[in-house]
């Protein structure tokens, strides 16, 4: 396999408010290879989805990326010229977001939207442009593909849209999707139906894919790789099995517990006390402290990300040694 | 299930029909002969479901399955359409009206959306402490401290009192919301996903609150949520709802070890889990039929992979096919 379809290092991205500076994403790294499924879990405002915006290029002001670099297939991102990054964007990178009607146009027929974004991509004639996204809506499984492009967002399902959603975003054959909660908002059925035409995507075409989700389960059963993030850092990186096993993380650990468990029905579910830190003007030192059981003095400065065990990253002066974990 | 108490809150034989009815446009079209029909949405079509005092009844389904409906017949809020209502053995509607006023009280809602639910205009205090008051629990001297110790209840510290709901936080909006259902003593809550806009670690701190509570208060719960592993976390029995009827009904551990219904199965099939890792998802297929035109016979047979000719045909009714787990499925009576 050759290198990562995409490679993050460093990235930032603050917002500049009147009240001060919001350090939404401070300092993530990570990469995802082609035809991985690279897990982003965080709970709201943790950063995980602009975090996604950042590598799209869909920081709005105030928010600006402040530093870093944004690798896809060797070419950083964050050098191109805006009329380069429209060439990537929808084109190399796609991205789904939670709701579908932000994705699709709703005075406009199906085909239309997608024709255009094959059009815009590529000089191909309109017939062709309308197969090849015939076929898209045939491969995310929507049934009777050729009647169903002549339809309007608002005459699909929920679950359906969100597939026209998904099929705009192969239609160029992406190196990379990001797909930023693609199923929080549907039925477990359709969900259940959404990830396996997600799985199948990236085992087939090779596409690499960010997955931004508040819900572990689906990390658990569709991820290569984990970043738990956590007041917009990468608290935790690694292979989902040992992350989800043996986390190294208190917060990761604390995730993990909070989660109801087929084995401890109508105990208590291990719960993190407090809630999350606003991001204006946070101070320094680990955000995660005033919630954490194993916080003493040393976690007034800013931990630095360690490899405690091989091939896995923490962010902690405490992480939980795997003779800890209850 | 005759040795038994009378259940606290019984319903028998519950539907709910919403009518659309025609504009005047489709009125005149069918003077001169067109054929529009009123539009008939069975929301909840002939549903028995009973909450022994104690007890939590977890309703699973998808979206339009009708399980908000029920809710709603359940606490009160919507007239059922057909079928009665029965609190520790007594058709409500039968009773006097102040009786009636009564039971409903006993009755309280957990919302949804905790954002929604609070009026923004209104302090906590008020939110919290106007019911009680009105019908006559507390005396007007006592409010602050009772809202005081209601908040507490809940976690929450009585110096928040004077705060507007816009103050709080997603978890703290539930909790207030707890402490207003709770504030009038009832027996009963019907939580209609109640923690689902709630974020995992603030979700586990209210699940916990609900199971505090309930030891507490001996509270009974209708505890309705889409995420098969929250309702198998609280409940002691479990109800399965597809297309407005009941398909399964059972302990617990009954349902989730031994899911008799194809839709059951499919349901706990689909649940990503977080011991299950690289999971090959194979989906159940198709969608939630229209509940304007469901599918004749079972509901669900146009998903199922058993369907057989009689599926289309016949309703299959509930019945006991293990003790105490209740199944509506022709496969039960084949071999």
């Amino acid at each position: 396999m050759t290198g990562p379809a995409l490679c993050v290092e460093h990235l930032s991205t603050h917002f500049f408010t009147r009240q001060g500076v919001v350090k939404a994403v401070e300092d993530v790294s990570f990469s995802v290879g082609p035809g991985k499924i690279l897990g982003l879990v965080g709970e709201s405002g943790s950063g995980k989805s602009m975090t996604g915006y950042s590598i799209m290029g869909l920081v709005d002001p105030p928010g600006r990326v402040v530093a870093g670099r944004i690798l896809l297939g060797g070419r950083d991102l964050r050098t191109l010229a805006p009329e380069a990054m429209r060439n990537i964007r929808g084109n190399r990178v796609a991205m789904i977001f939670q709701d579908p009607m932000m994705t699709l146009n709703p005075v406009l027929r199906v085909d239309t939207q997608m024709v255009e974004a094959i059009q815009a991509h590529a000089g191909v004639s309109r017939a062709a442009a309308l197969e090849r996204a015939r076929g898209a809506l045939e491969r995310v499984g929507i049934p009777a593909p050729a009647e169903r492009l002549k339809a309007y967002p608002h005459q699909f399902s929920g679950g359906m849209r969100q597939r026209v959603a998904i099929a705009i975003a192969l239609l160029n054959q992406p190196d990379l999707i990001i797909a930023d909660e693609p199923t929080t908002a549907l039925d477990v059925t359709i969900q259940g139906q959404i990830l396996f035409e997600m799985q199948k995507l990236a085992r087939e075409s090779g596409t690499a894919l960010i997955w931004i989700t508040h819900d572990l389960s689906v990390i658990a059963s569709l991820a290569d790789e984990i970043c738990v993030m956590y007041a917009g850092r990468i608290v935790e990186r690694g292979s989902v099995d040992p992350v989800l096993d043996a986390p190294l993380h208190p917060y990761t650990h604390g995730l993990i517990a909070s989660v109801p468990s087929r084995n401890r029905r109508g105990a208590p579910l291990r719960q993190i006390p407090g809630m999350t830190p606003s991001l204006l003007d946070l101070a320094p030192g680990c955000a995660f402290r005033e919630r954490c059981p194993r916080a003493d003095g040393a976690c007034a400065q800013d931990p630095a990300l360690s490899s405690p065990v091989a091939g896995r990253l923490v962010r902690c002066f405490h992480p939980l040694a795997e003779s800890t974990i209850a | 299930m005759s040795a038994l108490p009378a259940p606290l809150l019984e319903l028998r034989g519950v539907s709910k029909r919403f009518v659309g009815a025609l504009d005047t446009a489709a009125r005149l079209a069918n003077l001169f002969g067109a054929d529009a029909r009123e539009e008939i949405v069975h929301a909840v079509d002939r549903v028995d479901l009973a909450v022994q005092a104690g007890e939590v009844v977890g309703l699973v389904g998808e979206s339009g399955c009708g399980k908000s409906t029920l809710a709603r017949l359940a606490v009160g809020l919507l007239e059922p359409s057909g079928g009665i209502r029965l609190w520790r053995g007594e058709a409500i509607a039968q009773l006097p009206a102040e009786k009636q006023r009564a039971i409903q009280l006993r009755i309280q809602m957990i919302f949804q959306d905790p954002y929604a639910s609070l009026n923004p205009r209104m302090r906590v205090a008020d939110i919290v402490g106007e019911a009680p008051v009105v019908h006559g629990l507390i005396d007007a001297r006592e409010r602050e401290e009772y809202v005081a110790q209601m908040l507490a209840r809940v976690g929450l510290d009585a110096s928040l009192a004077r705060r507007f709901p816009h103050q709080f936080s997603g978890g703290q909006r539930a909790r207030i919301g707890i402490a207003r259902a709770l504030a009038v003593k009832p027996d009963f809550l019907v939580c209609d996903e109640a923690v689902a806009a709630l974020d995992v670690s603030i979700q586990a701190q209210v699940l916990n609150l609900f199971i505090k509570l309930r030891e507490e208060f001996k509270l009974s719960y209708l505890f309705i949520s889409h995420d098969l592993g929250v309702v198998q976390h609280v409940s002691d029995r479990v109800v399965i709802m597809y297309l407005g009827r009941v398909v399964e009904a059972a302990a617990t551990e009954d349902i989730y070890a031994r899911p008799n219904h194809p839709y059951t199965q499919a349901l706990l099939a689909e649940v990503p889990r977080m011991d299950v890792r690289g999971k090959r998802f194979v989906s159940i297929k198709g969608e939630i039929p229209s509940p304007l035109a469901p599918p004749p016979g079972c509901h669900f047979h146009p998903r199922c992979p058993h369907a057989m000719p009689r599926c289309r045909i016949e309703q299959p009714v509930l019945r006991e096919i293990a003790p105490l787990q209740f199944s509506a499925c022709h496969l039960n009576d084949t071999d």
